[in-house]
């Protein structure tokens, strides 16, 4: 970037910013809101998270090999798999596998398909510049609806508990006795990002699109962008979502058609 | 009952405890066989409901197996097995919608495809109870505790078991709704009393007493008097 069609921002441009934070502190100070202090911690993240993120991009766009790139790919996916289980209010043995088979499967697959299908005429294939913030978008959101998923399919076990197992003392399938909880769980787990491709546009201009305009970029093209990201992360989160709630059904529920209600824990 | 055929035999089952030492059911042995109306009874914490859930093999064991008509229920022949032997829970839960909806479900269910839903007969059963059709048209949560268990009973009856395994059906009903279900169970029984069985598990000896035949005494998770019948 040596000729930046961007206005640069410098250090004194982003402590203007930062005033207004100040201005929000001074009002919770005067009401006592006592939010002074959360603000303050939430504001130098910001600023530390975002400027280390920062320089490790810079330093991986700086013409990385490709397993630089790959080992950090894999690790934005691994800390997505563990904060989706860490999410999650209950557990059961295997919650770990599932949900890290999960995020890994849904979230490489899409990605993959999007470098090498849809956008596919990088060089190298690689290429950090791309596969780092899609595959983040990606896993922002799949995390998100394998956590909510997750929680949705526990809970309906857990509430529904006599239901389930008076269909299966009737005969039921382990098929039959956990599929409204499963149909339940998916639906849950969807909500969000049916929700976000139900307003995108009208109601908010996603980060990713506002960004590309205000690097220059022509607005139609990062409406382009942003359509093929909206189709991706929908279909890593169903991919992702359904494949976690499909995993810890066979573990919840056996190939003698039993309900293990006691895995589950609080 | 010799010369009655076997119908549901538990071969040593054996339960541990979820943590730490110790077993929830140790060495059960039992044989229920056609024409048998069989109670358990014994203390609350005894084991008697992980006991007939065993029997109906919602649970997993730890060792011991379940024998159906001599074959051992694993795998994809539990559904069928429970078609034959249905397990009713002391709190029955009905789902949604009417009556009528609750006693329709089961027919959804892949091993009761073959059958169809006879109101017909579901109207003599009641009639015989001393209530009416209307009953059928009611929501479920306006129901009281001893119809809930009655509805609950009558799904179960129409899917045409042999073997029904009864979880305390009485325990939170008033005097009259037990005498009810007792009758219900009782003329079920004597329409076909050599094809048909009943496990019933009920704290209380006069009741257990009234309904069977044959008494098993059950102490922290053992079959008292050797266990086999």
């Amino acid at each position: 970037m040596l000729n930046p069609t961007y206005i640069e921002l410098d250090a004194s441009r982003v402590a203007l910013a930062a005033l207004l934070i100040l201005v929000n502190g001074a009002i919770s100070l005067a009401l006592r809101l006592g939010m002074a202090r959360t603000l303050l911690v939430a504001s130098a993240r910001t600023v530390v998270q975002l400027v280390l993120v920062g320089m490790v991009l810079q330093w991986v766009f700086g013409d990385r090999p490709w397993f630089v790139v790959l080992g950090l790919l894999m690790l934005m996916t691994f800390i997505a798999g563990v904060t989706a289980v860490q999410r999650n209010q209950r557990r059961y043995p295997g919650i770990w596998t599932d949900t890290m088979i999960s995020v890994w499967v849904s979230s490489w697959l899409i990605t993959s398909f999007a470098l090498l299908v849809v956008i596919r005429d990088m060089q190298p294939w690689y290429q950090p510049r791309y596969a780092i913030p899609l595959l983040g978008m990606v896993l922002g959101n799949t995390l998100n609806g394998i956590s909510l998923g997750m929680n949705a399919l526990t809970e309906a076990l857990v509430t529904r508990r006599d239901e389930v197992e008076s269909l299966l003392a009737l005969g039921a399938s382990r098929w039959e006795a956990a599929a409204a909880a499963v149909r339940h769980a998916v639906r849950t787990g969807m909500v969000p990002i049916v929700n976000a491709m139900m307003v995108v546009g009208v109601v908010s201009l996603p980060g990713m699109m506002t960004g590309q305009i205000l690097a220059q970029a022509e607005p139609l093209q990062a409406v382009k962008y942003q359509i093929v990201i909206m189709f991706l992360v929908a279909s890593a989160t169903g991919l992702g979502t359904v494949g976690v709630i499909l995993l810890g059904y066979r573990r919840l529920f056996n190939a003698d058609h039993q309900f293990l209600y006691d895995q589950i824990s609080e | 009952m010799s010369g009655a055929e076997d119908f549901l035999r538990a071969r040593g089952l054996w339960r541990r405890k979820p943590r730490g030492e110790g077993w929830l059911l140790s060495d059960v042995r039992l044989t229920v066989r056609g024409g048998q109306r069989l109670a358990i009874v014994g203390p609350s914490g005894s084991g008697k409901t992980l006991l007939l859930r065993a029997l109906a093999r919602l649970d997993p064991l730890d060792r011991g197996e379940i024998l159906w008509r001599g074959e051992a229920v694993v795998g994809n022949r539990v559904p069928d097995f429970r078609r034959h032997v249905i397990y009713l829970h002391q709190r029955p839960v009905l789902g949604e919608g009417t009556v009528e909806d609750s006693l329709q479900a089961p027919y959804r269910l892949n091993v009761h495809r073959a059958s169809r839903f006879d109101r017909q007969r579901l109207v003599e059963w009641l009639r015989l109870l001393g209530r009416d059709a209307q009953l059928l048209t009611r929501r479920q949560r306006e129901l009281s505790g001893g119809e809930a268990q009655i509805i609950a009973l009558l799904r179960a009856i129409q899917l045409q078991p042999q073997v029904l395994l009864l979880d305390e059906p009485t325990a939170a009903l008033d005097a009259d709704a037990t005498l009810a279900v007792e009758r219900l169970i009782d003329v079920w029984m004597r329409q076909d009393d050599t094809a048909r069985a009943t496990v019933w598990v009920s704290h209380d000896q006069q009741q257990a007493a009234r309904v069977s035949t044959k008494m098993l005494a059950l102490q922290q998770g053992r079959l008292q008097g050797g266990g086999s019948c």
